[in-house]
């Protein structure tokens, strides 16, 4: 796939569900994802099984299932992969000082290519720490990640702004984050 | 893995339908049966080539919270510290970086208010400044790796 392609040149209809206020989630929805949060069962009506066992139907599942994805609660529903033992061995975390008023355009772009797995504005930590926007780029090795990061400067027009590249060195710890809801909600 | 291993995770990063026989729907997809389909992700997932199947949450939206911390660790101390930093259950990642700036961790905490409160016992079990870096927006990504 060409490295460069651009998914979204304007704000995506995701990011603005991601901005959208919180909606409510209610007890029942707070107990299927607790059900499910370790993975689906493996057989062929999974949400069945689930809904046996939270004593709903697996209608009622299938749909608070589909109300928790549109919402973006459950923001993703998938596959989750190894991505070091897949080959994607080279990470960097890049951060940028941008200009306040061009966060948000040079945001959208940068997220938009293929190599690029997170992308997020925090605040800067000054006198220690100026940069202000933050993108993950995953590669295969040291110097892929760097021809990413070379590819992204010249379409994006990153030109001349100053970043650092920080290449991981080593991971300890990587776990998810554990959902832990009881029957009882919060 | 094979062709078939690559297409599936291909296919099933950008999400997995929420239907009566969903294996069934992906597995048409894919041109296998639902008994291959449910196999082979069963292997996948033994094997450790994926780490889960199912959903991630949107903390924020579930009443939790995330974030970005980082700290200014002497190389002489970073293993200590690191064995400490990483004893809190709060703790979701944490990667040695290269910069002044080297130890690079995510917070998870089931409510906003303890984020601080994780910080404030990170800080003083260690004897080391944390320095948060809060999301403030989120540029919409894909996340997916292609194999």
């Amino acid at each position: 796939m060409n490295p460069g392609l651009h998914k979204n040149p304007i704000p995506s209809k995701e990011s603005e569900i991601v901005e959208r206020r919180r909606p409510p989630v209610d007890d029942s929805d707070r107990r299927l994802l607790a059900a499910i949060q370790h993975g689906l069962p493996f057989v062929s009506r999974p949400y069945a099984g689930i809904a046996a066992q939270l004593q709903l139907s697996e209608a009622e599942v299938i749909e608070r299932l589909a109300h928790l994805k549109d919402s973006g609660v459950i923001r993703r529903f998938g596959v989750v992969v190894r991505h070091h033992e897949l080959g994607y061995a080279a990470n960097a975390m890049v951060v940028w000082d941008v200009p306040d008023e061009q966060v948000k355009a040079l945001g959208h772009c940068i997220a938009g290519f293929d190599f690029i797995t997170l992308c997020y504005r925090r605040p800067r930590r000054l006198p220690q720490w100026r940069y202000n926007l933050y993108c993950m780029i995953h590669g295969q090795s040291r110097d892929e990640v760097l021809a990413h990061l070379d590819w992204m400067v010249n379409q994006c027009g990153l030109q001349g702004l100053p970043y650092e590249a920080l290449f991981s060195r080593r991971r300890f710890k990587q776990r998810g984050a554990v959902y832990s809801a009881g029957s009882d909600g919060r | 893995m094979d062709a078939v291993d690559r297409d599936i995770i291909n296919n099933l990063q950008g999400g997995f339908p929420v239907c009566e026989r969903p294996y069934a729907e992906v597995a048409a997809r894919l041109g296998l049966s639902e008994d291959e389909l449910i196999a082979r992700l069963e292997t996948l997932l033994t094997q450790g080539t994926l780490t889960r199947f199912g959903p991630m949450y949107h903390a924020e939206r579930l009443g939790g919270a995330l974030t970005l911390a980082a700290m200014k660790i002497p190389p002489a101390e970073f293993d200590r510290v690191a064995e400490i930093v990483n004893g809190f259950p709060e703790v979701a990642h944490n990667y040695a970086r290269d910069h002044v700036l080297n130890m690079w961790f995510v917070l998870a905490t089931e409510t906003p208010e303890r984020i601080g409160e994780a910080i404030a016992a990170i800080e003083k079990a260690t004897g080391f400044p944390v320095y948060n870096m809060p999301k403030l927006e989120e540029f919409f990504v894909g996340l997916r790796f292609n194999v």
